[in-house]
């Protein structure tokens, strides 16, 4: 899933505060497993902008909307939004750009989108994947170096690794990580093998994908 | 005697290192560079290091170079991509700088620019891979150089680093990719240290032990703690503790290390770690 976590009230409010209507519009899908786009969470942020919209004397009126979906848009296609002068989305960057295209009201991104992850037990989530458009995950038994290496290192621990935990110290090394679940699947010789550097150019080009447009190669 | 003459004869080679200053006045690190004179065959030059900024590496090789120094050119992974690293490389070559030492490099966020964006395009066995490439005469592309540089290609290994499989491992790739001498992270304990050169040396390559002089029992725990890779045996820190005079102590561990381990490796690092005029000491005391 896509995990957003929401931008400090300030600075929403700086974005918002000189509109006079505006509708919070959650997303259901990643932002709301995410804790930060469901109903309670655009109910919650309604409250807090309330509040300091009123102590910093702007007059300005929230309501709020849930799309199943911010970033397809039969989805948004139901939103009404009529009367009202900008849209708050609660979605990932692609909801709140999805929403704009579609809009021409301003829309404004309550939410920094932080990565592709998994969820970790409550209300925490681990970076798992960085879309490089070129994936190695088959070479290092699930674990992304891209993403779980703090340098992106595609061949072994750098030097900075201290008892199994990263230089920057926030997380387990993803390579020690590595050699140790190929190891438990009994192929370490594989650990051996030199991954080239990654080709930037695939996603350097990934600006978009149209099957449709694309020759079957299958 | 150059560094690659050095070690290409079997004459125990001695290194150390200066840092570019923050400034473009190189004043004092020509001054350090200067008491090494006739003591090292080589002085490494740091590239930004601990991803603080400062005066760029290749131009510090020359600076060194013109005042008759051997320089090494260490290269980081961390604030150039393929591109820049390569042209750097055919640059240092072209003024006559050859030794090459790749490294991954420090994270940019522990550094002085931490929001700047960090490059990793390359890391250091990729590095390695793409300078015998560029010595070969082509280069990470495949295209023909004009001109083709003579590198001697350096690395570096942390014989203490925990866990270590992952790290030896690491380390064979990188003789693989083509290092042919390395520079270890400080050590302290000859057994595990010559152990580790012992195989080391048995794959073919050069090993130089990298050492730091202790300066007090403060700095070894300060060590223990903070620096991956760095194991100063509780032994050492007693004996700093118990000395009237740490940093006479401290230069007599360094030459006691270097004298047991002297004949299982091929030379040695000194790092100096904000002590350069100790450097000298360092090497009078061990006989270098
Ligand atoms: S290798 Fe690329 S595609 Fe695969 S998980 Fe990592 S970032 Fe994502
Ligand atoms: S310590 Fe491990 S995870 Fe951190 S940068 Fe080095 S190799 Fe990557």
């Amino acid at each position: 899933m896509i995990v957003v976590r929401r931008k400090p009230i300030d600075e929403i409010l700086k974005m918002v505060g000189r509109h006079t209507r505006v509708m919070l519009v959650g997303c259901n899908t990643c932002a709301a497993v995410s804790l930060a786009g469901g109903q309670k969470e655009v109910d919650t942020l309604i409250e807090l902008l309330s509040l300091a919209a009123s102590r910093k004397g702007f007059s300005v009126e929230f309501s709020d909307a849930i799309l199943e979906r911010q970033c397809e848009p039969e989805f948004i296609e139901k939103l009404d939004s009529q009367g009202y002068d900008a849209i708050l989305s609660l979605g990932c960057g692609a909801g709140v750009a999805t929403l704009a295209g579609d809009n021409d009201k301003p829309v404004y991104p309550a939410l920094d989108t932080l990565f592709i992850g998994s969820a970790q037990g409550f209300a925490s989530w681990q970076a798992e994947c960085s879309a490089c458009g070129s994936c190695v995950l088959g070479e290092t038994c699930g674990i992304c170096p891209t993403t779980r290496c703090a340098k992106g290192i595609l061949n072994g621990p750098c030097g900075g690794v201290k008892d199994g935990t990263c230089e920057l110290g926030d997380r387990p090394c993803a390579w020690v990580e590595i050699y140790d679940r190929l190891e438990s699947l009994g192929r370490i010789d594989d650990f051996g093998k030199t991954m080239p550097a990654k080709d930037n150019s695939i996603s350097a080009r990934c600006c978009e994908w149209d099957m449709t447009k694309e020759g079957d190669d299958s | 005697m150059n560094l690659h003459d050095a070690l290409s004869s079997g004459t125990f080679a001695v290194t150390s290192e200066v840092g570019p200053p923050k400034g473009t006045d190189v004043s004092e690190m020509l001054a350090s560079a200067e008491i090494l004179r006739g003591r090292v065959h080589a002085l490494n030059v740091t590239d930004n290091q601990a991803a603080v900024m400062r005066l760029c590496t290749l131009a510090a090789c020359i600076h060194l170079k013109n005042a008759g120094h051997d320089a090494v050119y260490q290269v980081t992974c961390r604030d150039r991509n393929r591109l820049a690293m390569q042209s750097d490389l055919l640059g240092a070559a072209s003024f006559g700088i050859t030794n090459v030492l790749a490294l991954t490099g420090d994270h940019i966020v522990v550094g002085d620019h931490p929001a700047a964006k960090s490059v990793f395009d390359y890391e250091s066995v990729q590095l390695l891979e793409t300078i015998v490439d560029l010595k070969g005469g082509r280069d990470a592309a495949g295209n023909e150089l004009h001109g083709v540089p003579d590198f001697t290609i350096g690395a570096v290994v942390t014989p203490d680093a925990k866990p270590f499989r992952p790290q030896l491992a690491k380390f064979e790739k990188k003789v693989r990719a083509g290092a042919t001498y390395f520079q270890t992270q400080a050590v302290y304990d000859p057994e595990s240290f010559t152990s580790f050169s012992a195989y080391a040396r048995g794959l073919g390559v050069k090993i130089l032990a990298g050492v730091v002089v202790l300066r007090s029992a403060g700095m070894a725990r300060f060590m223990n703690k903070n620096i991956p890779g760095i194991e100063v045996p509780q032994a050492l820190i007693d004996q700093l503790e118990a000395s009237n005079d740490p940093v006479q102590t401290g230069i007599e561990i360094t030459a006691r290390f270097i004298e047991q381990v002297r004949s299982e490796c091929d030379g040695v690092h000194v790092m100096a770690v904000g002590a350069e005029h100790l450097v000298p000491r360092i090497l009078d005391a061990a006989g270098l």
